[in-house]
């Protein structure tokens, strides 16, 4: 085997098999459970804990919303601003560097500028917003908890999608549009049957990465809600077992069903929109 | 239907003059191409009469109608690309259809005028098949079939056959002068091919840097070219053009005689050269001979028998009534 694949396996396999260890051993460090006394085998019974818990299938829900929410903005959003951006206008550069910046910020710092700049309901900005039309201001991070979070990682993730979107519309054949325009098509159906194709494929590519990382978000949960108000995705659960709970087994059997989830996931995006990667 | 008339057109981009002020007549029914060389404006002309180029000034009439303001889809005319711009993720069929599609005709109508074209190209076996997964001769006529289903009142053609090899180029330029033939409506056909101009033209337009330098029939232009330009332009090999003494004796500033037009002999003629290259292409041999003080190097044409080789001592006799006199300005004297 090349040096690599055994990299790559060792990279991959070692954590996994670690996960999948702790997942059948009680280990709970703070009642004095440790590597060198020897783990108790519990069987299945972290994994039964796991999913018996009353916190499991809401934050299989939450991640799953906030999956889909954020692709579906991202999406949309990330099109028409790529239309947007490819038109000729003034101080296209600087427009173009603004839109890509969210990117460059870190998820921590972002989550936390959205909380205490924005939303804070007292001197956030939209606070004011809110009062200046003479509306009571919305408890962002309570009242439409889950909301604000999709808020928030779209935010983060908008650039990327527009990015990659512009790139792809900028290959798009002018001839093309201006044949689709000789044989009558007004601009909506330019778009709908000549531009939105085009896009497929970066669409999909868009997708796809996106969700590999949507899935694991953390660090705007974690700074903004902590979890709380229905914003308990799948890994957070995981990081409260592992972490407050000090339940290493609990948090490893998660993190198998974790795996499973996204398998899942991926399974399902690559029959819907995988086909289009092929062409 | 389907005259188009530009009246004083121009075309300005930004402040550069790609079109001065131009009138041109193209009748209805007629095959009209545009030559010139890479640059000349071509397709910028193309553009401006379907529409995808707003002109500067001036106006352009279709069907006698004010075309100028009307947007390309309703002047009721269709273009072949370069490229043939084929909609890559839609199939042969619904790329044909695309435009009837858009003038929302009913499924019937669609579904037999498809076939119909099909059938016209002999595309009808691969009507399923992606443009990706033709030759580079069938998208060709699937972008012909694309324009012809709407049965437009003319076709505006920018270098069709130009990404095609040799062969091919051929049969499709006898395959578009078919249709031509067949459909009886405008055409309009850039090229910076002259063979394609001279063979497929009832008209050729010859521009040069936006200036219309001659329009006429083909034979018209062979036989009577307007300036050193037209002269140079038309006809393969191109016309030797000779100043100094030999023209003055003439009564002019440049003589110009076309290779065809030119008698080899290896004893005795009016002028005489020594042989260069030769290019025998069997039907005929052309001769490039130099040191023969008229011009650089004349080229002459000869019987595919004819042969000559290089370094050899060559005599030419002109015919003197295929001769074609210029003035100082490069104007024809007549
Ligand atoms: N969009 C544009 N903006 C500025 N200048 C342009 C534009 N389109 C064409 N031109 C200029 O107009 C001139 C004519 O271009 P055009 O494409 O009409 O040439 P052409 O005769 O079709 O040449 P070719 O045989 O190489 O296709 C060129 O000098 C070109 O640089
Ligand atoms: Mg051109």
């Amino acid at each position: 085997m090349a040096p690599a694949v055994i990299l790559l396996l060792g990279w991959m396999l070692v954590p996994l098999t670690a996960t999948l260890y702790f997942s059948f051993k009680k280990y709970l460090p703070l009642r004095g459970d440790s590597l060198e006394n020897g783990l108790e085998w519990v069987g299945f019974q972290n994994y039964t804990r796991f999913v018996g818990s009353s916190s499991f299938w809401p934050s299989v829900q939450t991640t799953l919303i906030i999956v889909g929410s954020v692709l579906v903005i991202t999406v949309i959003l990330g099109v028409l601003l790529a239309l947007l951006l490819d038109q000729p206008m003034w101080g296209q550069g600087i427009v173009r560097i603004l839109i890509i910046s969210p990117f460059f910020v870190m998820p921590t710092v972002s989550g936390l500028v959205w909380k205490n700049m924005f939303m804070d309901p007292i001197n956030g900005i939209l606070a004011h917003l809110f009062r200046f039309f003479g509306a009571e201001p919305l408890q962002w991070l309570s009242q439409a908890s889950l909301q604000s979070i999709v808020l928030i990682v779209s935010w983060q993730w908008l650039p990327f999608a527009t990015l990659i979107l512009l790139t792809a519309i900028q290959s798009l054949d002018s001839e093309q549009l201006e044949a689709s325009e000789m044989d009558g098509a007004p601009a909506l159906s330019r778009f709908w049957h000549i531009i939105l194709p085009h896009l497929g494929r970066a669409i999909t590519v868009v997708i796809l990465i996106q969700t590999i990382f949507l899935l694991s978000v953390f660090a705007e949960i974690f700074v903004t809600t902590a979890g709380a108000f229905g914003t308990k995705t799948l890994t957070y659960l995981i990081f409260q077992r592992v972490l407050e709970s000090q339940n290493v087994g609990l948090g490893s059997a998660g993190g198998v069903y974790a795996i499973i989830l996204a398998n899942i996931v991926a399974i399902f995006l690559m029959r819907i929109v995988g086909k289009n990667l092929d062409r | 239907m389907g005259q188009i008339v530009l009246n004083k057109v121009q075309k300005k981009f930004d402040d550069v003059e790609v079109i001065p002020p131009l009138d041109l007549t193209i009748e209805d029914g007629e095959f009209a191409v545009f030559v010139g060389p890479s640059g000349c404006g071509k397709s910028t002309l193309l553009r401006l009469i379907a529409g995808l180029e707003d002109v500067t000034s001036g106006s352009i009439q279709i069907n006698g109608r004010e075309s100028s303001d009307i947007p390309p889809a309703k002047r009721g005319l269709s273009m072949v690309f370069q490229s043939y711009a084929l909609y890559p993720h839609m199939s042969v069929r619904k790329n044909i259809a695309f435009p009837l599609r858009m003038a929302k005709l009913d499924k019937a109508e669609i579904k037999s005028r498809v076939e119909n074209a099909a059938a016209v190209l002999n595309l009808t076996d691969y009507l399923d098949r992606r443009p990706g997964q033709l030759s580079g001769g069938q998208r060709q006529r699937v972008a012909i079939g694309r324009a012809i289903v709407r049965e437009p009142s003319a076709f505006l053609f920018d270098e069709p056959l130009s990404n095609l090899d040799a062969a091919l180029r051929v049969g499709m330029r006898l395959e578009i002068s078919e249709l031509h033939k067949r459909l009886d409506t405008t055409m309009v056909y850039v090229t910076h091919d002259q063979v394609e101009a001279m063979t497929m033209a009832d008209k050729i337009v010859v521009l040069n840097a936006g200036v219309i330098e001659q329009v006429g029939s083909p034979l018209d232009l062979y036989h009577n070219p307007k300036n050193t330009f037209v002269a140079g332009f038309i006809g393969s090999p191109k016309m030797n053009l000779m100043t100094g003494e030999v023209a003055e004796k003439a009564g002019a500033q440049t003589l110009g005689v076309r290779p065809e037009h030119i008698a080899v002999s290896d004893s005795a003629g009016e002028w005489s050269g020594v042989v260069g290259v030769s290019e025998h292409l069997g039907s005929d041999s052309f001769f490039h001979i130099h040191e023969t003080g008229l011009a650089e190097t004349i080229t002459v044409r000869a019987d595919g028998e004819v042969n000559f080789k290089h370094g050899d001592q060559i005599f030419l006799t002109p015919r003197t009534d295929m001769m074609h006199k210029f003035d100082g300005g490069g104007n024809r004297i007549v």
